[in-house]
């Protein structure tokens, strides 16, 4: 096969016109446009790849969190599901949700749902990132912000006593655990036995310790230690306060490169959020340790991993250019850290990514790699 | 070997498709029963047509010339077989638009016998390289690649232009083509005759053969054929689609870029596949004019898959029905390889000289699911070996924003198929481009034809008011006359005064008749350019 570089596209093409393409007699053979054989990626595929790379950390949180956080899970991935179908059903074509992709923004926005939180957060929560968070825009591929996110966003804004309410990692079966009668009572009512209330076994994300104890003038080891008595062991396996995906960021890290491997994400969104997190994270812990948490503690807790390898990596609001991508992490990972120390919300990943979104298009536009036989200069 | 990189490099992006080489690799090249008729259509290769020579009636020798070159890019077609010429008329072609073109129709006399007067030369290297362009060029070679360049034009560079390398491409990347790897199997030594020949003719010294990795056969028997000559080298390249295309291959051997819009002769090398090594060394060995070429005919809907030489003008029905006909479940025939072929929509037409594969494709080998909206993966953009970035560019084409596509580079895709091959949602890539092409193309050829029917008004309009000025003039001139005549009677002082006046508006007047002389050269060009812009659709 040789290509002519000059002449390919004006002589074999000048008498092909639109007109007489349309005119092809009928025939029984297929004659559509080469190429004619296909590598067998699909959209579905991606999804369940995606999926399945974060089952471990999800069953884990239920390991950890007891029976609600199953229900927050299912209640909210059902509703996502369950909204997409009707949604397009009424715009009379054929229901998306084989391609698994409602399903999985259902299941990422449970994650970044308090364990407990009740039944109504997860349908709002489900609903709006389907309805104003996909479908507005026209469906997959055409929404600007990633929909579990900007879903995340409305209802910490809109909600957020319930959305901050966190509970103590009980175990799905230890001496502290729900039962499983008392975990859909919880949900569905706010209650697990008449007169109990869920603040009894609430407490404070390690991030959220950190800031409000620090506003308060204290040291960042004063705050962690004594009664707080943070474990990195513990944070790294999981087992502390959280919304149900900052909890291990052992194995979010694992199913991420499980996606890597795959292929279904490269290296660059993640690695650029996490080193635009850690680099001033390290700086500024070099100023004073005090005031500033060490770079570990940014890494195990919050959302920094499930940010970088699921969230910032949504293929549709993030830039498709490899220079892009670098930027649009990177801008990500420093975002959050600025979030994380001075801003309002101690949780600052969905902010930083869905702000992120927004500059997705522009970013596509001016980091179009240099293409063969081009030079920068001449590009 | 200042130009050949010490390590090979690699390019941008690329694919691995699965090969399916093994379905034909181990079949030997065979003949071809003759078929009933031939129909050699006049247009083969890139560039203008051939112009018919022959008429209804005439016998032919094998080898006879049919159609002469149309122009400068054009190639000369001749009869595959002895027989009579039946007809001159329009017919089916594998194209994609469907469209019929003039063909010649031979019935063969069964001889197939060669034009006595056809005579080779023992030793090229005795030859005169600008006559062997000639004879290449009478030959009818184009590139057997797919690509129909014609063969000469490659071989003469541009003065201006050193040549350091002779870079013969037989990479074969295309899923399911083996026949490049049998010829090199079966006739290495004509390979290496065809590259001496090419090598003289471009007054070059060194000569690459690149080959890819997944065909040890053609490497090893290529090898044993150079052994001992150190200025060609047999090159094993990793296997990645596309590194057939030209520009990648020479950037994988020399790690230089051939310029966007340039020709590989701008960075010192000159590529030609290696079936068309093989035709140059037949036409100046021989003296055959090329008239038959090798096919792989193969896929899942072929009974038997093979490896045939076929005659130019072989419709691919018989072909086909050489190879124990087509299966029942057959979807695709596609005329070329899997990636960058075209889909036939009907059987009865004829190979020709581009014709390097005849396959069939089940339902399960092709694709052609429903297309999803992008979901912006970027899977495309790592595929792509130019560095594109295809989503967007099919989006502008989706959209109707072609303006847009040029300032996307849409003009540099090669159209190889890496990222519709890996698209997750389907989408048809390459259709879109090619439709961006053809209406920028369009588009371009309106615009022109608007510039010149505005500059063919405007010299029209400019053409009257010279002739009323020019009718004024003359008006004024014979009032002039008429006032001298007149004013003969009267004093000298007033025609001392008159005829100055008189010269000085004749002079003005001489200077626009000077003009109008250098306007009147316009309406010429205008017919060459009109000449042109009419011939432009018809190519
Ligand atoms: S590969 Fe297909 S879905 Fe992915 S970005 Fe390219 S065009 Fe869109
Ligand atoms: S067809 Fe064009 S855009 Fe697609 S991969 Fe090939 S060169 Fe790039």
């Amino acid at each position: 096969m040789t290509i002519p570089s000059r002449l390919t596209v004006s002589d074999t093409l000048s008498f092909w016109t639109l007109e007489t393409e349309r005119a092809m007699p009928p025939s029984s053979l297929s004659f559509t446009s080469s190429p004619h054989v296909h590598g067998g990626d699909s959209i579905p595929r991606i999804m369940h790849t995606v999926i399945l790379a974060l089952m471990p950390a999800t069953l884990l949180s239920i390991l950890v969190f007891g029976w609600p956080a199953l229900w927050v899970i299912v209640i909210t991935t059902l509703t996502a599901v369950v909204t997409e179908h009707l949604l397009v059903k009424l715009r009379l074509r054929p229901s998306p949700v084989g391609d698994l992709s409602a399903a999985l923004t259902g299941l990422l926005l449970a994650l970044t749902l308090p364990p407990h939180a009740p039944w109504w957060i997860c349908v709002v929560g489900g609903i709006f990132a389907i309805l104003l968070g996909k479908q507005v825009y026209g469906g997959l591929g055409y929404n600007m912000f990633n929909p579990a996110l900007i879903a995340r966003v409305f209802l910490l804004i809109s909600f957020p006593v319930e959305m901050t309410t966190w509970p103590h990692p009980v175990g799905l079966l230890g001496e502290e655990a729900l039962a499983f009668g008392d975990a859909v009572a919880l949900i569905f009512t706010g209650h697990m036995a008449p007169g109990e209330v869920m603040d009894a076994i609430s407490s404070a994300t390690p991030l959220g310790q950190y800031r409000m104890e620090v506003s308060l003038g204290k040291t960042v080891q004063e705050a962690l230690g004594g009664n707080y008595a943070f474990s990195y062991f513990n944070a790294t396996g999981g087992l502390v306060a959280g919304s149900l995906g900052e909890t291990s960021a052992l194995l979010l890290a694992a199913g991420g490169i499980f996606l890597l491997k795959k292929r279904i994400i490269t290296w660059h969104i993640p690695l650029s959020m996490l080193a635009g997190c850690l680099i001033p994270a390290v700086l500024f812990w070099l100023i004073d340790g005090t005031k500033y948490p060490d770079p570990i503690f940014h890494l195990i807790t919050g959302g920094l991993v499930l940010g970088a390898f699921f969230m910032a990596t949504d293929m549709v609001t993030s830039p498709v250019t490899p220079l892009g991508q670098i930027i649009f992490g990177a801008s990500c990972g420093l975002l959050t850290y600025i979030i994380r120390t001075w801003g309002g919300y101690p949780e600052g990943i969905s902010f930083a990514i869905v702000i992120m979104n927004t500059a997705v298009p522009l970013l596509d536009q001016y980091t179009r790699p240099v293409i063969y036989g081009k030079t920068r200069k001449n590009a | 070997m200042g130009i050949v990189a010490s390590v090979l490099k690699k390019f941008h992006g690329g694919v691995h498709p699965t090969g399916h080489k093994e379905l034909t690799e181990r079949c030997a090249i065979e003949p071809m029963p003759m078929p009933e008729r031939l129909i050699v259509p006049l247009h083969q290769h890139l560039g203008a047509p051939s112009v018919p020579v022959v008429q209804v009636g005439d016998k032919v020798f094998k080898g006879d010339l049919l159609g002469a070159s149309g122009g400068f890019v054009s190639a000369a077609i001749h009869a595959p077989t002895s027989g009579t010429i039946q007809a001159i008329q329009e017919h089916p072609v594998g194209h994609p638009s469907g469209l019929t073109m003039l063909c010649v129709v031979i019935a063969p006399d069964g001889a197939d016998q060669w034009n006595p007067g056809l005579k080779g030369t023992a030793d090229p290297t005795t030859l005169d390289p600008s006559a062997i362009r000639d004879r290449i060029k009478g030959a009818g070679i184009v590139g057997l690649g797919g690509a129909t360049f014609p063969s000469f034009i490659k071989l003469s560079p541009p003065r201006d232009k050193v040549v350091d390398l002779l870079l013969i491409n037989a990479v074969e990347c295309e899923p399911y083509l083996t026949c490049d790897a049998r010829l090199m199997e079966e006739r290495p030594q004509d390979v290496v005759a065809g590259i001496r020949i090419m090598l003289h003719a471009l007054q070059t010294k060194q000569c690459v053969i690149g080959i890819e990795a997944n065909k040890p056969k053609a490497i090893a028997a290529m090898e044993k054929a150079v052994a001992g000559q150190s200025d060609i080298r047999v090159v094993s390249l990793p296997v990645m689609y596309p590194q057939g295309s030209e520009k990648q291959l020479i950037e994988v051997v020399t790690g230089r870029q051939v310029p966007s819009k340039g020709l590989p002769v701008d960075v010192g090398v000159i590529v030609h596949n290696v079936a068309t090594a093989v035709a140059i060394r037949d036409t100046i060995e021989l003296g055959h004019p090329l008239v038959s070429r090798i096919v792989t005919v193969t896929g899942g809907g072929i009974t038997r898959p093979a490896n045939v030489e076929v005659l130019i003008g072989t419709l691919v029905d018989d072909v086909i029905r050489h190879c124990g006909g087509l299966k029942s479940h057959t979807k695709k025939v596609i005329m070329g390889g899997p990636m960058m072929g075209l889909a036939l929509h009907q059987t009865d037409i004829p190979v020709v000289k581009g014709t390097s594969g005849i396959l069939a494709l089940t339902a399960e080998e092709s694709s052609g699911k429903t297309e999803h909206p992008c979901i912006r993966c970027g899977s495309c953009v790592n595929a792509c070996p130019i560095q594109l970035v295809p989503c967007t560019m099919a989006w502008f084409a989706k959209t109707d924003q072609i303006d847009q596509l040029p300032k996307v580079d849409l003009f540099d895709c090669i159209e190889c198929g890496s990222c519709a091959y890996v698209c997750p949602a389907n989408i048809p890539l390459v259709h879109y481009f090619r439709y961006g092409k053809l209406t920028l193309q369009a588009k371009d050829r309106e615009d022109k034809k608007k510039a010149l029917t505005k500059q063919r008004s405007q010299a029209r309009e400019e053409r009257l008011a010279r002739e009323k000025e020019e009718k004024e003039r003359k008006k004024e001139e014979m009032k002039a006359k008429m006032a001298a005549k007149k004013s003969d009677v009267g004093s000298s002082s007033e025609v001392k005064t008159g005829s100055p006046t008189v010269s000085k508006k004749v002079t003005a007047k001489g200077g626009t008749a000077t003009d109008s002389k250098g306007g009147g050269d316009d309406p010429p060009v205008d017919h060459a350019k009109t000449a042109k812009g009419t011939s432009l659709p018809e190519e």
